[in-house]
């Protein structure tokens, strides 16, 4: 079986599957359970200075999919609402009982280098294996300058990362907002401060619906609703991305970068890998199913590993980077063309309908003898963009197929249509 | 050769034909079919199909494993709660275990999950490079596991797993137990009761020995001499009797004995047919041999209870498995006399109609004859006395003629242990039995190991 132990910015753990700073590390309980459960490692839910976050009530609500699965959560609850006392006491006895499993301390005071001063110790004196700065969270912290609000000024970036550097020897991560422009700047400037590695993406701010019969948003506290932090599956596609443009960003080559996003699968872990990171964190799936996830998630991934001879993560991580570039150097001459599988297709028409609504008018419906209806794409008028096989239900019924333009590779800073192009 | 019913015809369909009435009940399930199903499962927590699966398997995660495409770990997630877990897929009256209890089988929506083709899907599909379970350091125990059914061959493969050398003592000349012998052929079709043995012997360590019965040439004194334990899973061997006169004519003989001829047949057409038949029983086991018949081309074959549908052993989803092969369910009947030929052949059988009366069945004088060129009694099965003679074995206390054991399977004697039908506990399930066979090895292993320790 493949190796799935890592050493993460100098930290070990016996799989990439960690648990993100959030509900389900708030205390020992929690976190004995995730062990006990297999993850590899846990983010101890962000502590901050005494007197502790209170919390309101209700705090979570949810995009929901076509058959009740949750696509997404938002939350609105605050970092710890338990004093630090009781939060250093648990995680020193959880990391003397748990030595192999990583254990990170996020953390959260005020942008005043005196705070930072007077909390690291303290975690240092935990035997945490490193701590992660919560420069992420989105609602109600951010009000209060921090969270967020650090997050989204490179400056103060740079400058708390610097101070964790300067009073603590344990290994810093940085995690970075998402509610930002460009993530890059953030990462450089963590990068810039000594930051050992960063970790994206927190939550997006977020309304998840709206009740329509009593007009709040929710989730609501009483009749009145708060913007909220994202999660989940259906934020994945924008965490890979962000994961995608540290990773391949020069300024900040071999900054290690944990992936956080909507992962719930060994599969979904993997592409994170593949994008660059060396460990995920999973929080939504966990709060969904329960910590025993964990276990097909090592099982899938081992066994994916070992159909494709990776012996260790290493072997296939930030594998995806390079083949990840910017618009202007793909290939303008490259093509394919849908095709359908007429056995396989079951007739439902939805590739038609998209087509022909939304797109080029490359499939057309034509009426059988039996009253049936047979779909064909014609292929002059197909472009290739994939919308017939994203709405087809079936799998595999319709395949991309590249043609032979017998044009060479040609990118759009050498292709003489631009105005701009560079003469080769 | 199945001598009381030699004086029948053959079936004059060609083998082809005969052979295609036996394939698969419940087909398997395509990619895309397990696909499709998988995504329907809740994932349940405390999930109460497992609860209802008397081998515990963690249905919600191999499912949950089939839908992230990962069949492999599907199949071995349910291999190392039931190693007999292809055979259960198919034989397992899941509508009265996993699939009654799954949460989708609720009155709005009546479609649990289909557990059972899931789970012939997963070990079907796996294809592991190397057997999935590994031995622990030999630990130089042997064990002696008697007869080579579910209940034997699964104490086996969990003893081997636990590094006991075992050596399976096997009446017949093939293993397997009721799956290679006893199953309707249309539920466990080709030789795959073969197939899930050499898998499971995959493991290494277990030798069985063939032509060996216990009461013959084989004594549990000895047994128990020369092993570190010893585990009987002898199964019901004897048919049980009708109390009639004439219960010896050729035409009337156990529907096990015919349907183990009928698994074992190469040409079905070779097969005496009795184109009007009676089957005696309530049970599974009777509607197996009554569906089968009529599969074969009997035109009139009657299955006769001597209380009413309600009653039968046989679930619902097996009664309309015999209505739909045209099988008719005489009920409120009970067997007065077999009626004979002038060449002493079975001609049919006289029945009096029963009823109850203040909760107890009562034979009313009016009866009826039915014509039948065969009877197959399918009244249950016993535990046969004989295997049990030697003097170590006549200390094996008894339960309602079966063997007495504790929820360890452990029996009265020291040392001994067993499993499956041929004991007290639970249903007559298959995958009860293996569960009994992997609960007898854990229990052995805690004990053989125990002793190594205060060694």
């Amino acid at each position: 079986m493949a190796d799935l132990s890592i050493v993460f910015a100098g930290i070990k753990a016996p799989n990439p599957f960690w648990l993100a700073s959030a509900p389900p590390t708030d205390k020992a309980y929690n976190v004995i359970r995730a062990f006990e459960a297999g993850w590899g490692g846990v983010v101890w839910k962000t502590l901050g200075e005494d007197p502790a976050a209170v919390n309101v009530s209700s705090r979570y609500s949810a995009h929901y999919g076509a058959n009740r699965e949750v696509l997404g959560i938002n939350n609105i609850e605050l970092i710890t609402d338990r004093s630090l006392e009781i939060n250093l006491r648990e995680i020193t006895q959880v990391k003397k009982d748990w030595p192999d499993r990583a254990l990170i301390v996020s953390l959260m005071v005020p942008c005043v280098e005196e705070s930072w001063k007077r909390i690291l110790p303290l975690v240092e004196a935990t035997g945490a294996d490193g701590i992660e700065l919560n420069f992420g969270c989105p609602h109600g912290m951010p009000e209060r300058g921090m969270g967020a609000a650090v997050g989204q000024v490179p400056e103060y970036v740079e400058q708390v990362t610097r101070w964790c550097k300067t009073y603590c020897s344990l290994p810093v991560i940085v995690k970075l907002t998402p509610n930002i422009t460009d993530i890059r700047v953030a990462a450089r400037a963590a990068h810039r401060g000594g930051a050992d590695a960063v970790s994206l993406i927190n939550t997006i701010n977020s309304i998840t619906s709206v009740d329509l019969d009593r007009m709040v948003a929710l989730p609501s506290v009483g009749s009145q609703s708060t913007h909220g932090g994202y999660c989940g599956s259906a934020v994945k596609p924008i965490a890979l991305n962000m994961v995608a443009e540290i990773a391949r960003d020069p300024q900040t080559q071999g900054l290690p970068i944990c992936g956080i996003g909507g992962i719930g699968s060994w599969r979904d872990a993997a592409e994170f890998i593949a994008l660059g990171s060396g460990a995920v964190q999973v929080c939504t799936a966990a709060m969904l199913h329960g910590f025993r996830i964990v276990e097909e998630m090592k099982d899938g991934l081992s066994r994916w590993m070992d159909s494709q001879g990776h012996a260790n993560l290493q072997a296939f991580s930030g594998r995806a980077v390079g083949n990840t570039t910017d618009w202007k150097y793909l290939d303008i001459n490259y093509q394919v063309i849908a095709k359908i599988d007429q056995d396989a297709c079951i007739g439902c028409g939805r590739c038609h309908i998209a087509c022909e609504d939304t797109s080029h008018q490359a499939i057309a419906s034509l009426k059988q003898a039996d009253g049936t209806r047979k779909y064909e794409v014609i292929d002059e008028e197909c472009v290739g963009c994939n919308l017939c096989q994203i709405t087809c239900p079936v799998q595999d019924c319709i395949e991309m197929v590249t043609v032979d333009t017998g044009k060479p590779f040609l990118d759009w800073n050498h292709d003489p249509r631009n105005p701009y192009h560079v003469a080769v | 050769m199945i001598q009381p019913l030699s004086h029948l015809p053959h079936s004059q369909e060609d083998p082809a034909t005969l052979a295609a009435r036996f394939s698969d009940l419940a087909p398997p399930l395509n990619a895309r079919q397990a696909h499709l199903e998988a995504s329907r499962c809740l994932y349940c927590y405390d999930a109460p199909c497992v609860n209802a699966c008397p081998s515990e398997i963690d249905i919600p995660s191999f499912i949950r494993n089939i839908h992230q495409d990962n069949v492999q770990g599907a199949a071995q997630k349910i291999l190392s709660a039931n190693i007999l877990g292809g055979s259960c897929a198919r034989v397992c009256p899941t509508e009265v275990l996993c699939q009654q209890a799954c949460v989708r089988n609720n009155a709005h929506e009546c479609a649990p999950v289909l557990i059972g083709l899931l789970q012939r899907y997963a070990v079907d599909n796996a294809h592991f490079s190397e057997h999935p379970f590994h031995r622990a350091a030999a630990t130089g125990k042997r064990i002696a596991v008697v007869g080579a059914g579910p209940a034997g061959l699964s104490c086996a493969h969990r003893s081997a797993m636990h590094g006991h050398d075992v050596v399976i003592f096997e009446a017949r000349e093939k293993a397997g137990g009721l799956n290679e012998y006893g199953i309707a052929k249309y539920k466990l079709v080709d030789d795959y009761a073969q197939r899930e043995l050499d898998f499971l012997l995959g493991i290494g360590g277990i030798e069985i020995r063939h032509g060996q019965k216990l009461g013959e040439n084989l004594s549990l004194s000895d047994l128990h001499q020369q092993f570190d334990a010893v585990f009987l899973g002898l199964g019901l061997a004897a048919s049980k009797q009708l109390g009639l006169s004439d219960e010896q004519a050729p035409g009337l003989l156990p529907a096990t004995e015919y349907i183990r001829e009928l698994r074992q047949a190469d040409d079905l057409s070779q097969l005496p047919l009795a184109d009007r038949c009676i089957v005696l029983g309530a049970g599974n086991t009777a509607i197996d041999m009554a569906v089968q018949m009529a599969r074969l081309g009997a035109r009139d074959v009657n299955l006769v209870y001597r209380r009413g549908l309600e009653d039968m052993g046989a679930t619902l989803h097996e009664q309309d498995i015999a209505k739909a092969n045209q099988v008719r369910l005489l009920t409120w009947a009970q067997p007065q006399q077999v009626l004979l030929d002038d060449a002493g052949h079975v001609r049919g059988m006289r029945f009096s109609r029963t009823h109850l009366e203040n909760g107890r069945l009562v034979t009313s004088a009016e009866t009826f004859d039915l014509p039948a060129d065969a009877i197959f009694k399918a009244i249950g099965q016993a535990f046969d006395d004989n295997a049990l003679v030697d003097p170590l074995a006549r200390e094996l206390k008894r339960q309602d003629g079966r063997i007495l054991v504790d929820e360890h399977l452990r029996t009265s004697v020291p040392g001994v242990y067993a499993g499956g039908d041929c004991t007290s506990l639970d249903q007559d399930l298959t995958v009860q039995a293996v569960q009994h066979g992997k609960l007898a090895a854990e229990a052995i292993n805690a004990q053989l190991m125990l002793n190594v320790e205060a060694a």
